[in-house]
């Protein structure tokens, strides 16, 4: 077992050890002391680079926890650690969806994302077994992959009886792309590119993530003036997807008023992205080594004047929210996640954070300039939907205080320094808090700064299982709501 | 209450008046007029394409001045609307939500996934366009394509009509 530190990197990066296991017994015994000692997962993903692994991401008190595991040569398989965390489930059958290695004492045989296309399998082997309840009364209602409205496709399994859900099962991978069969061989600028396309929602976030990744395996160090502009890119990505969930809760539960309001602040917000960042959605203005432009004075004036802008209509707005007896009726109580669950499962983001979780990595680990503008972290305990909303609004709120410290205090200087070229085979992690929740990207990158292999992991993949468990209970009528204050990502998930 | 009512009337008239249609936009290939009933696919996109589309739809744009509106049911839509460059695993669905729809009907591929596969051109899980299944379809590129774009494109696909809804309603 070999265990890599750099004190180095810790001072500018966020804090990672990587492990390699000799063995799928020593690999299960490392897994068994990361459950006890309080550890969350977070990822696992599989690699041919440098040689076949199992990779499981962890996180602890004292950062990132990268565990590796070699497949057994001949038989090809290695342990499953879905007993000790049960969100490793989806990701070991994608793993043998992929490789066709098999994880062993995993019960659930069901493929995940291979839907039966690619091996040219029988029609009949194409149908998914879905969990079915019997009993007098109960029926099936089938959703999708096409929904009603303009909404990404997957397909949701309701079991009914009345109105009330008894059972609701997710079945994903129609987004899948083959993103990770994209990336291998290609060079940093391509799959940087790819990386703002793996959520479009979250561009800043995956672009940021793998930016800190291929930073760290090269050792470049990006200017200050360079971060601190990321962090403004990252929360005006928050703050515009906040703003357009806000907008949609509203509007699921019959208040169109909000849906016109918040939709306005969200579609200002995208038009001074435009013109400030040349991209409403802020796509590839975070590349490796720094930013692709330098903004002036005149536009770091335009975006604090956003700042204050909407600490005014946004405050309002949530007096709004709060005092609608109406839309405080459907937000109570409906879909709660039980902060018990959260915190065996170790779930973050905003609906971790919304179920009693204080977990936040820009306040956790927080990677440049984090550390020095602090911000804090927005908590609520009751689970449910009106929860979800109030984190929502408590961060913008933190967001916004934090854009105009971070303005105003905004080092100059130039904003990119040339990626190093990397001498041999390097890998990288790079961890972000997106608006969702944790962004995960690891890297290995070869020699000339080609992208062996990478792995992207979306918060998504939390928020996936925590949906069908929060579901049951509730009128079906009520899904769309819980879904939307939920808001995982259908394409990250997917790759 | 007052609250509500006073930044209603606070706020006023967020809706702009209509551009100009861009000259880039498809000429008019349906066989309707007037209104315009789309129904949204995503084949597969990184939902950057939804936002826009989601965009498009609030106040600023208000599409439905123009009589262009989405539709939950392929029955009622005479445009199908499809992003992302159609991934094998959706292939499917979007042949049935075609097959679903009333003529007369057309498709439209929105954004540069829809038009040839975009970034992910060339992945075996992706059929680089909207192009591979239904030949010859009219394209709005873009990365993402924004509303205004969107809707100056919408605008233009129907039959013109003589007299057309004033420009500044």
């Amino acid at each position: 077992m070999t265990e890599e530190k750099n004190m180095q990197d810790d001072l500018f990066f966020p804090p990672v050890r990587t492990t390699s296991a000799t063995s799928g017994s020593e690999y299960l015994s490392e897994a068994t002391s990361m459950k006890n000692l309080g550890g969350r997962f977070l990822a696992l993903w599989s690699t041919d680079h440098p040689g076949r692994f199992v990779c499981a991401a962890f996180s602890d008190a004292e950062g990132l926890r990268i565990l590796r595991a070699p497949v057994a040569e001949t038989s090809r398989t290695f342990p499953s650690i879905t007993h000790l965390f049960p969100l490793a489930s989806r990701p070991e059958r994608t793993v043998r969806d992929f490789t066709g290695w098999t994880p062993e004492g995993l019960a659930d045989t069901r493929p995940w994302l291979d839907h039966g296309f690619w091996k040219n399998a029988p029609a009949g082997e194409r149908d998914y077994p879905f969990v079915r309840v019997e009993g007098e009364g109960v029926h099936e209602i089938p959703v999708g992959p096409v929904h009603a409205g303009i909404i990404e496709p997957g397909h949701f399994r309701f079991q009914v009886v009345g109105e009330k859900v008894l059972r609701m099962e997710e079945r994903l991978g129609y987004t899948h792309k083959g993103i990770r069969a994209l990336l291998r061989n290609r060079p940093v600028e391509d799959v940087a590119r790819l990386s703002g396309r793996v959520s479009g929602d979250s561009a800043v976030a995956y672009q940021w993530a793998l930016a800190q990744a291929m930073e760290r395996a090269t050792r470049t160090f990006p200017p200050e003036r360079a971060l601190y502009l990321r962090a403004v890119l990252l929360e005006r990505e928050r703050i515009a997807n906040h703003l357009g969930d806000l907008g949609a809760l509203g509007n699921d539960a019959g208040f169109g008023f909000g849906l016109v309001q918040f939709g306005r602040l969200k579609e200002d917000l995208l038009r001074n992205n435009d013109r400030v960042f040349a991209h409403r959605y802020l796509m590839d203005m975070v590349v490796p080594g720094g930013l692709r432009e330098n903004p002036g004075k005149e536009d770091i004036s335009i975006l604090l004047e956003d700042v204050r802008r909407l600490q005014r209509d946004v405050q309002l707005l949530k007096i709004i929210y709060d005092e609608h007896g109406g839309l405080q009726d459907r937000f109570s109580g409906t879909g709660v996640l039980d902060p018990m669950l959260a915190g065996d499962w170790g779930l973050g983001g905003v609906v971790g954070r919304a179920s009693g979780q204080m977990l936040d990595l820009r306040h956790d680990h927080p990677a440049w300039p984090y550390n020095r503008e602090r911000i804090p972290v927005a908590l609520s305990r009751r689970g449910d939907v009106g929860a979800r909303v109030q984190v929502r609004f408590q961060e913008i709120r933190h967001s916004l205080a934090f854009l105009h410290t971070v303005l105003t205090l905004l080092p100059e200087g130039p904003v990119r320094t040339p990626l190093r070229e990397c001498g041999s085979l390097a890998e990288g992690t790079g961890r972000i808090e997106g608006f969702r929740g944790e962004v995960l990207v690891w890297v290995c990158l070869e020699k000339g700064n080609i992208v062996a292999d990478a792995y992207f992991h979306d918060p998504s993949w939390h928020l996936w299982p925590a949906l069908e468990r929060v579901v049951p209970g509730n009128l079906v009528a009520d899904f769309p709501l819980i879904n939307k204050s939920f808001n995982p990502s259908y394409s990250g998930h997917d790759l | 209450m007052y609250r509500i009512i006073l930044k209603i009337l606070k706020t006023g008239l967020l809706t702009e008046p209509l551009s100009v249609t861009s000259p880039e936009s498809p000429a008019p290939f349906l066989p309707v007029a007037k209104s315009l009933s789309i129904r949204h696919v995503d084949a597969g996109s990184c939902n950057a394409c939804e936002l826009e589309l989601h965009a498009l739809s609030g106040s600023y744009y208000a599409p439905e001045r123009q009589g262009i509106r989405f539709v939950s049911s392929p029955r009622h839509a005479d445009l199908l609307l499809v992003t992302g460059p159609v991934t094998c695993h959706m292939e499917q669905a979007l042949k049935d939500t075609h097959d679903a729809m009333a003529f007369p009907k057309a498709v439209l591929a929105v954004g540069d996934c829809a038009c040839n596969g975009g970034v992910f051109r060339g992945s075996p899980a992706v059929r680089n366009g909207v192009d591979a299944i239904f030949p010859g379809t009219a394209k709005i590129p873009g990365c993402p394509p924004s509303p205004n774009i969107l809707l100056s494109a919408l605008r233009g696909l129907s039959r013109p009509v003589s007299g057309d809804l004033p420009a500044s309603s």
